[in-house]
């Protein structure tokens, strides 16, 4: 398979990216050291191409109808110029992917998918509008997707982009709420703002034309450089992100799983309705109201090494054994994502195991290549900022 | 291309070794390079008995773990508690204070020069 290449990919040969495939994308990996670039997220801020995200415009009066039937959230009473986490899952409840819904006008939506997905969503979009008057589109050739994040992100933002009342809302950038979007302009071009991310900082997440994109990066670049900002790939991206205990698809999620297993059940909105009134019978809903009403068989915890060899996904959670404890006990889960964690200084991971071992501070160990490693179930997030 | 010192032999593997008495081994910046910053080692310890191209240790990174061979056959009498430490030094100093362990040599595996192991590398 041809790896396709996003709008920035000269810009990272330039800096001296190692680069890696990622769902079909030619990413980043790192520039320089993953633990800088995680650290300098931490600390200051980094600046993230995450073009190879999938965009796709919703049109048209029931394009808040379409989407409440569609996924599993209530997106019709999604304020204006607001963000929101959901889930598009399949009739049996399995998640195909996780996304982010931004309510862009009164009838017009952005949904933004996970790039090994974003064909799954734009088959399930258009099957799934049949019958609705609405339109989707795919827009992710004709934007890009430049993220800044950290505890320097907002002035470096502020730097670079300016206020343009025609789009905001009326809402100025410094009052932009977590989870919340809003027009600005690059220069003379129009680009849309979220205060979203994915590494457990405050951060912004910026949408521009892609022939516009490498201009917007070397601007941030160079507005940030004073910042301690620094580029930061794909490698930083994961750790900061597994820090901050979320999901990442084809790890903690997947299509035997669903958002129940996953612990965000609260995303389902079983009992959302029409604008008459009437409840939605949204796609997945029968299985989910089962799974509901369920005990689970998996529960998602968060696991902290206490020694110091890290977990990697896949490898079995096992019993700690009392009596000799480089010994494996038998298994009771498994490993989804984990890593040293760079902040903490211990290594941490996020595990599906039984309901029995998932209560915080239970004793577990990790098959570490055939030796049981020690770990105890804590609660996520492993690393939370401080807010200011 | 990188330069690598040429008073060193290399293993395709990725480590090298020098010619002292005994001989320290440690692995190569293209090594450091692939793996990422290196976070735990794992390494024989002193006095056993290791043989050439067979796995000794464990390199972990924040990314990835890869199995360390030996270059050379022998009997191990020092490793570097430095870099099992503080194992970043493996990534800023390869061929310098990231060295792994010191063997008294009984015999080589197959050995290129740095020249060779360029090419290898390439």
């Amino acid at each position: 398979m041809t790896e396709k290449k996003t709008p920035l990919h000269a810009e990272h040969e330039a800096l001296g990216a190692t680069m890696t495939d990622f769902g079909g994308w030619m990413m980043p990996l790192r520039y320089t050291s993953d633990l800088a670039e995680h650290r300098a997220v931490r600390e200051a801020a980094g600046l993230f191409d995450l073009s190879h995200m999938g965009g796709i415009a919703v049109t048209g009066p029931d394009a808040g109808a379409f989407l409440d039937h569609a996924l599993v959230g209530n997106l019709s009473k999604l304020r204006r110029a607001g963000a929101r986490y959901t889930m598009l899952c399949a009739e049996d409840g399995g998640v195909l992917d996780d996304l982010i819904v931004y309510r862009t006008g009164d009838d017009e939506y952005f949904v933004v998918a996970n790039a090994a997905n974003a064909e799954t969503v734009l088959v399930a979009f258009l099957e799934r509008a049949a019958g609705f008057d609405a339109e989707v589109r795919d827009v992710s050739a004709s934007q890009a997707l430049i993220a800044v994040q950290g505890p320097r992100a907002a002035q470096i933002v502020t730097e670079v982009l300016t206020e343009d009342p025609e789009n905001s809302g009326g809402t100025a950038f410094d009052e932009l709420k977590y989870y919340a979007s809003l027009g600005m302009r690059f220069g003379d071009e129009a680009v849309l703002v979220a205060r979203t991310g994915y590494t457990g900082e405050d951060g912004f997440e910026v949408w521009v034309a892609t022939q516009h994109a490498v201009a917007l990066w070397r601007a941030l670049l160079a507005a940030g450089e004073p910042h301690g900002l620094v580029p930061a790939g794909l490698a930083a991206r994961d750790s900061l992100r597994l820090e901050a205990g979320m999901p990442l698809y084809g790890h903690e999620l997947d299509t035997t799983t669903t958002p129940y297993d996953a612990g965000v059940g609260r995303i389902v909105k079983l009992d959302k309705v029409s604008d008459d009134g009437t409840p939605v019978e949204f796609v997945g809903r029968a299985a989910l109201a089962d799974r509901h009403d369920d005990a689970p068989e998996r529960v998602l915890v968060g696991l902290r090494g206490t020694g110091r060899r890290p977990a990697r996904a896949g490898y079995a959670v096992v019993q700690r054994d009392a009596s000799d404890a480089g010994s494996l006990g038998s298994r009771v889960g498994t490993v989804t994502s984990g890593a040293p964690s760079p902040t903490l200084g211990h290594p941490v991971a996020m595990a599906y195991v039984t309901p029995e071992v998932s209560a915080e501070g239970t004793e577990l160990a990790v098959d570490v290549r055939g030796r049981a490693e020690p770990f105890v179930v804590v609660p996520m997030p492993f690393y939370r900022r401080e807010r200011g | 291309m990188a330069d690598f010192p040429a008073n060193l032999r290399y293993s395709v593997e990725h480590e090298w070794v020098d010619d002292a008495t005994p001989a320290t081994v440690g692995v190569t910046s293209v090594a450091a390079d692939a793996l990422g910053d290196v976070v735990y080692l794992e390494l024989p310890e002193v006095g056993a008995t290791i043989e050439a191209g067979t796995v000794i240790g464990e390199i972990e990174s924040t990314k990835s773990v890869s199995e360390l061979y030996s270059p050379v056959s022998g009997t191990i009498v020092e490793v570097n508690q430095a870099a099992i430490d503080d194992p970043a030094v493996v990534n800023s100093e390869p061929f310098g204070a990231g060295w792994l362990f010191k063997v008294e040599v009984t015999g080589a595996g197959q050995l290129l020069s740095a020249e060779e192991y360029a090419q290898h590398a390439g």
